[in-house]
């Protein structure tokens, strides 16, 4: 068994409106930035033990499309580093 | 037979809903959910409030919960499931209805009167109501508005599974009616069969005399005398 931590990054579907990200460029722009668009998302990362990196992505990706993400609105990709 | 008011820690129109169906003369009580089910419910609300602080988001810790294992096979053999508001994220979290329940396009909190329009009278929650009727019923969310994939949403109105649009005062849906953005003014949808329906607005806060607001509510909670 080998340590790994799987990065899950959970972001909306281009086209879903996204109110907070909304705000948040707003925000920076009455701070004086200039910026063309701003997205957000989460990021969760999760360490695990398993017998390969395929297997440690498998199970993210279970994590990922039983509860970190709601696939009617999000996408989600997973990056796995062994530690 | 007592219908199951569902209580997750965080919930709080539980207490709400079980007077309303009283005040209906429907016996009712709350459910812990770690204690499960009551055997044999008339019928089950899942109500609003904020399950889980709506950690991750809105109803998805509650979704997974074993109730609702339980809830999805009462519903799959008929029984009455309403989700009221945090009943409604968490009903479409857990697979009961279609589509997602998220940020309101204004960004806040939303707590206001808003009108529904009736767009199926032949479920057991809008037995009470024509369609096309306007019915008044208070909202109170921030992540209440109504997304679902285009095909996703096309199938859903081809099967006729919305029950409430947000609408003007004389029934019309406009995008100025439209309280949170929600695709379609969808205010509330079906599962899988017609006995199970999940919506933002609250009914319950719209059921007992003397309180603002009105008592349209009742309609909908009919569903489950």
């Amino acid at each position: 068994m080998t340590a790994y931590t799987a990065v899950v990054t959970v972001r909306l579907k281009r086209g879903v409106l996204d109110p907070e990200a909304e705000r948040t460029q707003e925000a920076l722009e009455r701070l004086g930035f200039e910026l063309g668009d701003l997205r957000s998302a989460d990021r969760f990362e999760v360490d695990l033990d398993a017998d390969s990196a395929e297997a440690a992505a498998d199970r993210a990706d279970e994590m990922a499309e039983r509860l970190l993400a709601n696939p009617t609105i999000h996408d989600y990709t997973v990056e796995v580093e062994e530690q | 037979m007592t219908v199951a008011v569902i209580r997750f820690g965080g919930s709080n129109c539980d207490r709400d809903a079980v007077r309303a169906l009283e005040h209906l003369g429907v016996d009712a009580e709350i459910a812990w959910h770690e204690d499960g089910l009551p055997a044999d419910p008339s019928g089950v609300v899942i109500p609003g409030g904020f399950s889980y602080g709506d950690y991750l988001r809105a109803g998805a810790m509650a979704a997974r919960s074993p109730v609702m294992t339980e809830v999805r096979e009462a519903a799959a053999e008929g029984t009455p499931v309403l989700g009221v508001c945090n009943g409604a994220q968490i009903g479409s979290e857990s697979g009961l209805t279609p589509g997602a329940f998220t940020t309101n396009r204004s960004a806040r909190f939303q707590c206001e009167q808003v009108h529904c329009r009736v767009e199926r009278a032949d479920t057991p929650f809008t037995a009470a109501f024509d369609e096309g009727d306007v019915v008044r019923l208070p909202i109170a969310h921030g992540e209440g508005r109504f997304e679902a994939e285009d095909d996703r949403y096309e199938r859903l109105v081809a099967e006729d599974r919305v029950l409430f649009r947000y609408c003007d005062a004389d029934g019309t849906v406009t995008d100025a009616a439209n309280p949170n953005g929600s695709k379609g003014g969808v205010a509330g949808v079906l599962g899988e069969r017609e006995t199970v329906a999940v919506l933002m607005p609250h009914p319950e806060r719209a059921a007992l005399p003397d309180l603002h607001g009105g008592t349209d509510g009742r309609g909908l909670l009919r569903a489950f005398a």
